[in-house]
């Protein structure tokens, strides 16, 4: 349960937008946080191989991003800030059914474990629901539970609750803490990486702290002094 | 007209989606055949009584067909200007009955059942280069997005009239950077679950 990035860097053109990232990542919880335009989702995209760093590389469980892009993506889930971009199907239950479909699970299989997810997150009741009529709480929920469908070992999350309000950024809080997999969260939500194993803090395309969250949180803060 | 599913139990529903679809298409070309205001006439209560044996409810049945009628109005009197009203009519209830069976096959078939009954009609067409389950996620895609490009439309005009522009096409403008935007993140997101067939693109 690793993901390891040696000597990492991004540009994009001739942006340099990531530099010298060397990390291993074996913690169970960790966050990812700074300012907007650090490089974040940069950063959370070479995890699971949507980018592939330009320099340096990246490996997750052993599995080089580069050559082995696809074995990655199906072992590292990714939940994306907006969930309308992530929903594709229709409704709620194809919507689950989708992903298992294109791996190729048998049609009993998939519907069993579309009727168990659809149980265990709570969206019984919206089975065949169109999903553009779910709620902003609802949708989200959707799109994290079409990626544990899947069931991935690592997620990356991209600020999962930006656009939530307080129930429901606190009811996906819960949900991804409880979650058994390894987790790496962006957010600009401090209270949801409370607690965490260990956060990162990003500033420049560089890592420029790094340990338990109380301690990278703080640091955050002290370089944005309120007025 | 979408993807207003109707759950129920019924024969109508059980019907493999392919066997529903081909009843349409047939029902479609033969309907031009029938000449007769009493054939026709028949025709409509079969299909009214088959959505009674669908269950759909008569609320969402009229909910459906609602939106046609102005249309199908607007075809009706043209045809009496232009013929006779017994060909208006003639023209006028075989939409009726067409838009009628066609939400039928809508409200009793899932769209997963839809798209792999699609699917399974494009597959003999594979060593020609088609690829069916792409073309099954187009359809499933659009079903998708019209809901939400049409959500952004509304949006991006009521953005404008806040800022007083009442009636203009400069909406067009934003709300085809937005949709573009949409459609890289879709890109993005069916690349993250699993989707690849090419390889990973750089963003640039
Ligand atoms: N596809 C792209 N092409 C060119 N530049 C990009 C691209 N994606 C991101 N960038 C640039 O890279 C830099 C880092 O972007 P990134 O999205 O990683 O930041 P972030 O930390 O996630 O910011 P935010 O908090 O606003 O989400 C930004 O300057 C951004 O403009
Ligand atoms: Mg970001």
């Amino acid at each position: 349960m690793t993901i390891e990035l040696e000597g990492v860097g991004h540009r994009f053109g001739d942006r340099r937008v990531l530099r010298d990232v060397d990390l291993r990542l074996d913690e169970e919880r960790v966050g990812v946080i700074g300012s907007n335009g650090s490089g974040k989702s940069t950063f959370a995209r070479l995890l699971n191989g949507l980018l592939v760093p330009t320099e340096g590389r990246v490996r997750v469980d052993g599995l080089d991003t580069r050559k082995q892009g696809k074995a990655v993506r199906r072992r590292v889930g990714f939940v994306f800030q907006d969930p309308d971009v992530q929903i594709v199907m229709p409704t709620v239950a194809e919507d689950l059914a989708f992903g298992l479909k294109h791996h190729g699970v048998a049609r009993d299989e998939i519907d069993r474990r579309v009727a168990d997810t659809l149980a265990a997150y709570g969206l019984a009741e919206f089975r065949d629901h169109p999903a553009h009529l779910l709620s902003g709480g609802q949708k989200q929920l959707l799109a994290i539970a079409a990626v544990l469908v899947l069931e991935p070992e690592h997620v990356v999350f991209d600020e999962p609750t930006t656009l939530l309000d307080l129930r429901n950024r606190r009811r996906i809080g819960r949900l991804i803490h409880d979650l058994p997999q390894q987790v790496v969260v962006v957010s600009h939500d401090l209270e949801l990486l409370a607690g965490f194993d260990r956060v990162v803090l990003f500033e420049g395309g560089r890592v420029v702290a790094d340990g338990p969250a109380e301690q990278t949180i703080a640091a955050y803060l002290a370089m944005h002094p309120p007025l | 007209m979408l993807s207003l599913y109707h759950d129920a139990r019924s024969p109508v529903h059980a019907l493999p989606a392919g066997a529903k679809l081909l009843t349409l298409f047939a029902v479609g070309t033969g309907l031009f055949f029938v000449r007769s205001l009493p054939g026709l006439g028949i025709t409509l209560a079969v299909v009214v009584a088959l959505y009674a044996v669908a269950r759909v409810p008569w609320r969402t049945a009229w909910g459906q067909l609602r939106p046609v009628l102005p249309f199908t109005a607007l075809i009706l009197v043209a045809q009496l200007v232009l013929t006779d009203w017994r060909t208006a009519v003639l023209v006028g209830v075989r939409i009726l009955v067409l838009v009628l069976l066609a939400n039928l096959v809508t409200l009793t078939t899932r769209t997963s059942a839809m798209i792999t009954a699609i699917e399974v009609a494009l597959g003999p067409l594979r060593p020609l280069g088609v690829r069916p389950e792409r073309v099954g996620l187009l359809v499933a895609l659009t079903i998708r997005f019209i809901p939400v490009i049409k959500e952004q439309a509304d949006q991006v005009r009521a953005a404008q009239k806040a800022r007083g522009v009442e009636r203009s096409f400069a909406f067009l403008t934003p709300l085809l950077i937005k949709t573009l935007r949409l459609a890289d993140g879709l890109g993005e997101a069916l690349d993250a679950r699993g989707l690849d067939a090419e390889p990973p693109r750089r963003r640039s």
